[in-house]
């Protein structure tokens, strides 16, 4: 058992939205890849991830984004990010990986740009 | 002579504790608030980097994070992998430059690309970075270091 990461699941529409909280690092990331898979072999192709309530993200964490988003491209899906606070929107920019996620400010901004 | 020395057997789930040691010495020394996400970032970027060296080596000498608060923030995270290779994946990984247009993730694995990010995080939140070998014995120095705006509380 952790503190530093929570993980929970819902249904929005069509979308799954996974919230994520606490801190996704070298230590959590694995749980957090695991999640990720689970909801794309259980049949999830339109997935939303809600950082909103992470404190901290690490490459690994990015890592396991991009490993999602292919996992999920590979299969006709989309992964959009919900992302508000600037610390980790930095984060995105630095690495270029804005370029690469739909980054939304809000579940419903992402449920409604993936439908466009 | 650091600050405050830290030493931690090289697991993942010891990189969380660095990050708030540092953070708090950081803060202690009086580094801007404005900063101190990155500092955390960075530290915990250095140290997951060693990490992952001393477990793809088998090596379970422990990482090595030394803080000095004097004349500026100085973090030195050192592992204890041999040089050549280490150095070596740094050049590596410094070569293989962001596409302006956005990173093609589908050529590289998960861990290449989290590496890729390690670096591109690095180099991007920390002005003063350095790489070199380890004064003494194998392994490398990652130093990073970060102004002071006040005196200590």
């Amino acid at each position: 058992m952790s503190m530093e990461l929570s993980l929970s699941t819902r249904t929005v529409g069509d979308h799954t939205v996974l919230q994520v909280g606490g801190e996704v690092d070298v230590y959590t990331a694995p749980r957090l890849r695991e999640r990720l898979i689970e909801l794309v072999d259980g049949g999830a192709h339109r997935v939303i991830v809600d950082l909103g309530t992470v404190e901290f993200l690490d490459s690994t964490g990015l890592g396991v984004l991009v490993g999602a988003h292919k996992r999920l491209r590979a299969v006709g899906g989309r992964l959009a990010l919900v992302c508000t606070r600037e610390p980790l929107l930095k984060i995105f920019r630095i690495t270029a990986l804005d370029q690469v996620f739909p980054l939304y400010d809000s579940v419903e901004a992402a449920s409604a740009g993936d439908a466009q | 002579m650091p600050t405050v020395r830290l030493q931690f057997s090289p697991a993942p789930v010891h990189v969380r504790t660095a990050r708030l040691v540092g953070v708090a010495v950081a803060r202690r020394a009086g580094v801007s608030e404005t900063v101190l996400d990155e500092v955390r970032l960075a530290i915990g970027e250095a140290c997951s980097r060693a990490v992952a060296l001393h477990q793809r080596y088998g090596l379970s000498d422990p990482v090595l994070v030394e803080m000095t608060d004097a004349p500026e923030y100085t973090v030195k995270v050192t592992d204890r992998a041999p040089v050549v290779e280490a150095v070596r994946t740094v050049e590596d990984s410094a070569l293989m430059e962001l596409d302006p247009d956005g990173p093609s993730p589908d050529g590289l694995s998960e861990e290449a690309v989290a590496a890729e990010m390690a670096l591109a995080l690095l180099t991007g939140l920390v002005d003063d970075l350095r790489v070199r070998p380890a004064a003494e014995g194998p392994g490398t120095e990652v130093s990073m270091s970060w102004p002071l705006y006040r005196n200590g509380r």
